[in-house]
């Protein structure tokens, strides 16, 4: 398929005749004369690809490159070149929604994988195409609690989670008759005992986050139990990259896992896009918001894929729906699917070995050569919290001008955080040498 | 189609048929006929308690949606199982296929429902 498609002044003529139009303008005859814009739109009539590729060229170099260190929901991971050269294909890059399957197998297909391979990476029964974010997928999956409850009207949701899904889910039930109540945290991770007390018949759900805002890991023993005892739903937010080695969330026996893509094939783009996902147990099937692809069979009896159930949507539910998504990150979930399947069960077992053993390397320098505590004495996957003597905005400054971005200061996320805390994040794209280097560079920017 | 004269309807197309206390409930071959192939029925929990009017449960065609209500008050204690696998059986049998059944709590509310003439009635009228 060709990636640019010209049109010569002769073509369009052909096609304005073919129509009966004399001109453009014809096309707008439908627009009351007196609504119409008759002036020129204000904008240059355009640059040449020289001068316009020196511009970009000259706003990307104002961009400072440096060792990242960055985690708190977003990765500097490894991203295979087959990713790239796969979405970029234009059949992906620039299709549509899959509404036809005569015309769309490939797109489906590649988001049913992305479905099955979200439900044998949190060992739940039933996905979707994706949501815009895991923020987005913790607000939906709180909505479906209170939603598949008749009385209950409230949500538990653990301190320790990312303060944006906090954020999230504020803007998300702010006009609606639900509670949002926080439950504490005790030495870094999630008090369960004050989940007993707080539990009573109007929680439809606990929100929860392993490894937590912290980086730290939670221990949920009982807490399913608890829950289910409470008819109230369990719902748990991980990175995925952490599922490689560590528990599912359907192993702690949630109903709901959720999470964020970003650190299967995508880069951190400044901020996003990134991809949410969203799994659950058989009983919720119905319930679950968004795209849900389907495999059957065509007339002749070979496997196909559509979009399937989608009676939840909201353009069929309407004023009755639940939830006002309709779409997906097609693109991104993809690029997911692709690294995924690049990589298979093996290799990212390696990959979040590594993750997990590379972020030990470096904490255990920090506490041992930089005498620097970590904000609690918890396990964690590949981002720990430093505690640092001064506040950690200073720190990460002096040490970008050593070309290393040390980490995410909490306070710049959520100013109740103390100042001087530090998430540090190490992937499986830093070397040893990088780490020894950040040691150096913190070295120097305490004294 | 064999309509059970014992049965009475709502304006929102559910019939109820009353056998002792317990007041079964399902959709007219009017409704299932307008919703298309049903693919799933929503079964309501047992012990739950709803009020006249207000809404039980849900059915779903390939192109709809559609809410079941609860006819008059009363709390569930029986729900049609078989639906759950064959939820083609209310467009098949609309009048032998219950969707759930109540406990009555409130008799007198029978009184408020239409016979099925008056039903028909209804829908003649609102063509």
């Amino acid at each position: 398929m060709f990636a640019y498609l010209p049109q010569t002044d002769s073509e369009l003529k052909e096609m304005l005749a073919d129509i009966g139009a004399a001109g453009i303008d014809d096309l707008f005859a439908d627009i009351p004369d007196k609504i119409r814009f008759k002036g020129r739109l204000d904008f240059e009539t355009g640059k040449s690809e020289l001068d316009v590729f020196r511009r970009l060229h000259g706003l990307a170099a104002r961009n400072e490159a440096a060792v990242s260190f960055l985690g708190a929901g977003s990765y500097d991971h490894i991203i295979p070149s087959v990713v790239g050269a796969l979405i970029g294909r234009t059949e992906f890059y620039t299709s549509y929604t899959p509404y036809q399957p005569e015309i769309s197998q490939g797109v489906l297909q590649a988001i049913f994988e992305f479905q099955t391979l979200m439900c044998e990476l949190t060992s739940l029964d039933v996905s979707n195409a994706s949501l815009y974010d895991g923020h987005t997928a913790a607000s939906e999956a709180c909505a479906l609690a209170v939603n598949s409850t008749r009385k209950a009207d409230t949500i538990l949701y653990s301190h320790t989670i990312h303060p944006n899904t906090k954020q999230v889910l504020s803007t998300y039930f702010n006009d609606l008759p639900v509670k949002l109540i926080e439950v504490p945290e005790k030495n870094g991770v999630m008090d369960v005992k004050a989940v007993k007390e707080l539990i009573d018949s109007q929680v439809a759900a606990l929100l929860v986050q392993s490894p937590n805002f912290y980086g730290f890991l939670e221990d949920y023993t009982g807490v399913a139990d608890l829950l289910h005892g409470n008819k109230s739903l369990f719902i748990i937010s991980s990175n995925p990259m952490s599922l490689g080695v560590l528990k599912s969330q359907g192993e702690w026996k949630a109903d709901i896992a959720i999470g964020d893509t970003q650190p299967f094939g995508l880069s951190q783009y400044y901020g996003g896009p990134s991809v949410g996902y969203i799994a659950a147990t058989e009983k919720l099937l119905r319930k679950i918001p968004g795209r849900i692809v389907g495999q059957t069979k065509d007339e002749d009896g070979k496997r196909a894929f559509v979009l399937t159930l989608q009676a939840r949507e909201q353009h069929i539910k309407r004023e009755r729906a639940t939830s006002n998504i309709c779409s997906n990150q097609a693109l991104a979930a993809l690029a997911s699917t692709v690294y995924l399947s690049t990589v298979g069960k093996e290799g990212l077992k390696e990959i979040s070995s590594l993750n997990m053993q590379k972020a030990h390397y470096l904490s255990g320098l920090v506490k041992d050569e930089l005498k620097l505590p970590l904000y609690a004495d918890q396990p964690f996957f590949n981002e720990f919290t430093i505690q640092l003597p001064g506040p950690a905005r200073d720190i990460c400054e002096k040490m970008e001008a050593d070309g290393i971005f040390a980490g995410v200061p909490l306070n710049m996320l959520d100013s109740g955080y103390p100042e001087n805390l530090l998430l540090t994040a190490v992937t499986e794209k830093r070397t040893k040498e990088e780490m020894d280097r950040f040691v150096e560079s913190m070295k120097g920017a305490l004294k | 189609m064999a309509i059970p004269e014992d049965l009475k309807f709502l304006k929102s197309h559910e019939w109820v048929r009353v056998d002792g206390n317990t007041a079964y409930v399902g959709i007219s071959d009017y409704a299932q006929e307008e919703l298309g192939d049903i693919v799933f029925v929503e079964l309501p929990e047992i012990d739950d308690e709803f009020e006249a009017g207000e809404e039980v449960t849900n059915v779903e065609s390939v192109k709809a949606a559609s809410p079941i209500y609860a006819p008059v008050s009363g709390k569930i204690v029986k729900v049609n199982e078989a639906l759950e696998d064959t939820p083609e059986l209310v467009n098949q049998k609309p009048y032998e296929a219950f969707i759930y059944a109540l406990e009555l709590s409130k008799k007198s509310e029978l009184e408020d429902l239409l016979s099925y003439s008056e039903y028909q009635k209804f829908l003649e009228d609102a063509e």
